[in-house]
């Protein structure tokens, strides 16, 4: 299976169908199979932050939410996920392009790459590593319930070698 | 004019609205004026009710009002960037600016030289009602009938009205909201 293709059935089997978006490279193809669906609402936003503020909405409009984005805007992003999705208790799906990891041409991606587990450790957002599309796509599928019960976002780290 | 009375003039003429109110002393104020199973108060997340609006707006079909505040908006500008962008004709942004961030001991915002309604403006909103004259009765009827997104841009003093806290958890908020929308 795709990459990109993996993610996107994952999404379509956990019922995602509101999703909010800032693109990495590595995103472009799952953007535009989003983009593409009749069934899925897709938001281009500004920044990570103003993207989790509208899923929240849209959650409690009667959505299942995802965003896609680069772990460099979990950095943007860390009160409203306190202050609003932990405080509330809200679910959502976060699927981020983790840069900065094995394999990254670009110095300046490291910093955050290496930072962001112990972010999202601090926050108490579970994250899954899958290796294979076929994982993705598994852990995807059942990603939403999961974070329904949980009352928290879940988050899917896609290293530069899942790729 | 003060908040309060601001808030307690728009929120009488709500009749379905959803409403998604900010952080700190506007919520606490709206909730001390009127309270409803319509209304999401938010506790923290500072920045995002015009966000949250608009999630919720694109979400279903029921009218949104966000009651955002002048500094609470300078901190997410981008998003009336993409209110404008995605056009829910059922949202309408109502910025009550007091020029300075009222919860936290009133310092200067920059809304004391930006004109937050010539913002809308030059970002693309065709609907704005700009209330500047404390005089002048805040009367909303045209204003929830024509169609959105609209920037409603309300002048207000600097000041907090000693109003309690919110009695209620957050998730009781959430619940009571989410029950209310089905």
């Amino acid at each position: 299976m795709d990459s990109s293709e993996a993610v996107y059935k994952g999404l379509k089997k956990a019922g995602v169908n509101f999703v909010v978006s800032l693109p990495c490279v590595n995103l472009g193809k799952i953007m535009e199979m989003v983009d593409c669906d009749p069934d899925i609402i897709h938001i281009p936003v500004t920044r990570e932050e103003e993207g989790f503020g509208i899923c929240a909405g849209a959650y409690m409009g009667g959505k299942k939410t995802a965003i896609l984005m680069q772990n460099s805007g979990l950095g943007n992003s860390v009160n409203v996920l306190a202050s609003l999705y932990k405080l509330y208790q809200l679910p959502l799906l976060m699927v981020m392009s983790h840069r900065g990891t094995k394999g990254e041409f670009m110095s300046a991606q490291i910093p955050m790459g290496e930072a962001t587990p112990g972010v999202l450790d601090a926050l108490e957002i579970a994250y899954f590593l899958p290796k294979t599309p076929e994982d993705a796509c598994k852990i995807l599928s059942g990603a939403w319930l999961l974070s329904e019960m949980g009352g928290s976002p879940v988050a899917m780290l896609l290293e530069i070698e899942y790729w | 004019m003060k908040r309060i009375n601001a808030l307690k003039l728009i929120a009488a003429q709500f009749e379905d609205e959803l409403v998604i109110c900010n952080i700190g002393f506007p919520s606490r104020e709206l909730y001390a004026v009127k309270d409803s199973v319509n209304h999401f108060y938010m506790l923290g997340s500072m920045g995002m009710a015009s966000s949250i609006g608009l999630g919720l707006a694109l979400a279903q079909k029921r009218k949104v009002v966000a009651l955002d505040g002048d500094g609470s908006l300078l901190m997410n500008l981008g998003s009336l960037v993409t209110i404008y962008n995605q056009k829910p004709e059922n949202f309408i942004l109502v910025v009550l600016d007091n020029e300075c961030y009222g919860s936290t001991g009133s310092q200067c915002t920059y809304a004391t030289t930006v004109d937050l309604s010539r913002l809308a403006a030059a970002v693309g909103f065709k609907n704005i009602f700009k209330f500047t004259d404390p005089e002048k009765k805040l009367d909303l009827k045209t204003v929830l009938e024509v169609e959105g997104p609209v920037f409603i841009h309300v002048k207000v003093e600097a000041g907090n009205a000693d109003v309690p806290v919110i009695d209620m958890e957050p998730e009781e908020i959430k619940e009571r909201f989410m029950v209310g929308l089905k």
